[in-house]
């Protein structure tokens, strides 16, 4: 974002200059900033859709307290299996809890894995495809066949093995995290490598080498900037992909623990065991992750074509 | 060519000691092993846990065990399952059937939904039908295969009070009864997977349809049909091809939750069961078994590219 306007050679630039260029420049960068999201709402339908998904959950996650009617985890009895009802918008689970309020409780939780996994997982790949492509070489070559190992676990075994190594429990949010994390790494850091391979390639780090600049330097000021798009883009792929993987894991036991509200822990359980008696409690938490992996999944894909065009969808 | 060949097939056997070194040690970082989990809550005297882990070999340093195990391998045995005292390859060999058959369902399904689906969308690119059918598409993304699997099984249920067996029937037995087992999974499964084939399709046949040929087709007065079919999708393909053959390997042992979810005992369903009891010899040998298909479908593919696409070359 850095633009510098044709200056006279000689010139003293005073102070006040300094400050009023940097003013235009900064107020310019904020209008393209505006002008991409003006851009991409008028031409991308779908991934303003999204968008808006993600914003609906977004705002469910942060006044869930406000808007669900009942504590999530609160045990009623009387209650138990009642059908949706104005008292129960989605109805009530085997322990009479009220399903409404889980399922936006359970935005939480999702996106609480959602965000964490897809942002160490992609910064992780960020960096090892970065390092790679600039060194080369044996680090190159070490770090490749690391990340083949990872990709030829299948994704579920990888993250129950992560699981089972460090235990669930229900404080233990942060394994579940780790294990949706591992996977991501490698499939990251192969898409940064290649691009980051024809970055490596510009004159202009071939320049920031001449002047002096380090290693270290070079790759996290010039290259990772300039793979920032790929980047994004996983993020946000990611981010739904990491809200599947927990409600799986949850649902196989082997994610989130009870009373911790999790779409796949209410689709494991009562779901279940009571599909026809209570279609509900299986209903309305599937339906959640969808819209939830969804939204995620139009934006990213729209801010994938609106950012970058070559990128081809896998 | 040879070269490339040979190198490929070096290369897989880092990745495969990688795999194996990574299996062993992390199972061994799991806390409690099939020793203290059968004993689990009986009193039961310490000795009677040592003699039965020094039987079992778990008594020995971890490199020791990790010699012995990679000994056995060479030699081609891949040990007992400690849980059952059946050979590994016993227990494979009963569920595999299973895996594959849902697999090739799985995969079929999503081949036929997948590249019609992705040519119309291409072909009609930005109009309403493109963004119906992407839109159908991202939600097969976007719902979990297992939740998709529920909802089949509710609707046939309360609209037809039908419900898939419970008990698996192999396919030669009664071919109807098998795919009455296997139908809702593997539709359940195959929507989801030929989400990735039909954006694939649609963004492979969105550029082959501005090459030249495409054009030149078009300017001899060929039909569209025959354009679109003939000259554009043959060449779309390639990609495409890559993507459905990942995802066989995948679908393979990748079907834990499904496999929960219909009661179905297969691969999937062996893993999840096999790291439930430590059975360390039947999980070492299944992600072994899992990350060498899909090492070798991968080098298929590459091989694959070069037969369908003769300007591909590799050195």
């Amino acid at each position: 974002m850095v633009e510098t306007e044709p200056r006279v050679a000689g010139e003293r630039t005073s102070f006040a200059d300094e400050l009023a260029r940097r003013r235009y420049l900064e107020s310019t960068g904020r209008r393209r900033f505006v002008r991409f999201w003006v851009d991409f709402v008028r031409q991308r339908p779908l991934g303003t859709a999204g968008a808006i998904l993600i914003i609906v959950m977004l705002l469910a996650a942060a006044f869930a307290n406000v808007i669900a009617p009942y504590d999530p985890t609160a045990i009623n009895f009387p209650d138990l299996l009642k059908p949706p009802s104005p008292q129960h918008l989605l109805g009530a689970d085997n322990f009479g809890r009220d399903v409404f309020s889980r399922v936006v409780f359970g935005s939480r939780t999702a996106l609480l894995v959602g965000f964490s996994a897809s942002l160490v997982g992609c910064t992780c790949g960020l960096v090892l495809g970065v390092v790679g492509a600039y060194l080369g070489g044996r680090t190159d070559q070490i770090i490749q066949r690391l990340m083949d190992v990872l990709l030829s676990f299948p994704l579920i075994v990888i993250a129950i093995a992560v699981v089972a190594a460090l235990g669930t429990g229900e404080d233990k949010i942060a394994n579940v995290i780790a294990a949706i994390t591992v996977p991501i790494v490698p499939r990251v850091a192969r898409v940064v490598r290649s691009s980051a391979l024809s970055v490596v390639q510009m004159p202009y780090i071939e320049a920031t080498r001449s002047v002096g600049a380090g290693a270290i330097r070079i790759m996290f000021r010039h290259v990772a900037p300039n793979v920032f798009a790929p980047y994004l883009i996983m993020l946000t792929a990611f981010l739904g992909q990491a809200i599947l993987l927990e409600a799986s894991l949850s649902f196989l036991g082997l994610g989130v623990f009870e009373p911790t509200p999790s779409w796949g822990l209410m689709l494991r359980g009562a779901g279940m065991q009571f599909l026809e008696q209570a279609p509900w409690l299986a209903i309305a938490p599937g339906v959640a992750i969808s819209m939830a992996v969804f939204g995620f999944n139009l934006f990213g894909d729209s801010l994938r074509d609106a950012l970058d065009p070559r990128l081809r969808t896998g | 060519m040879r070269r490339y060949i040979v190198g490929r097939l070096l290369l897989m056997i880092p990745t495969l000691i990688g795999v194996a070194i990574l299996t062993f040690v992390i199972m061994r970082a799991v806390p409690g092993d099939i020793v203290a989990l059968r004993y689990a809550g009986s009193s039961v005297p310490q000795e009677v846990i040592d003699q039965e882990r020094h039987i079992l070999g778990l008594d020995k340093p971890m490199w020791a065990q990790f010699v012995d195990w990679m000994t056995s391998i060479s030699h081609l045995d891949l040990g007992q399952s400690l849980w059952t005292g059946h050979s590994v390859v016993e227990e494979v060999q009963v569920r595999m059937p299973l895996s594959i058959e849902l697999a090739i369902l799985a995969t079929l399904f999503a081949v036929a939904l997948a590249i019609p689906l992705g040519v119309v969308a291409a072909v009609k690119q930005d109009s309403l039908v493109d963004y119906a059918i992407r839109v159908f598409s991202i939600g097969g993304l976007a719902m979990p295969s297992f939740w998709i699997g529920i909802m089949m099984v509710l609707i046939t249920l309360t609209l037809w009070g039908w419900a898939p067996p419970v008990v698996f029937t192999p396919l030669f037995d009664d071919p109807v009864a098998n795919l009455a087992g296997l139908i809702l999974p593997a539709v359940a499964v195959g929507y989801r997977y030929s989400a990735v084939s039909m954006r694939m399709t649609r963004s492979t046949v969105l550029e082959v349809l501005r090459e030249d040929y495409v054009r030149t087709a078009r300017a001899k007065g060929l039909r569209e049909t025959i354009v679109v079919v003939r000259h554009a999708l043959r060449n779309a393909l390639l990609p495409v091809v890559t993507v459905v053959s990942l995802e066989f390997a995948f679908l393979i042992g990748g079907l834990v939750v499904t496999e929960q979810v219909f009661n179905l005992n297969g691969i999937g369903k062996l893993l999840v069961d096999a790291v439930a009891h430590r059975d360390y010899p039947l999980i070492q040998a299944l992600v072994l078994l899992l990350a060498s298909v899909f090492v070798l479908v991968n080098f298929v593919v590459d091989l694959v590219y070069v037969v369908l696409d003769p300007r591909i070359r590799y050195s």
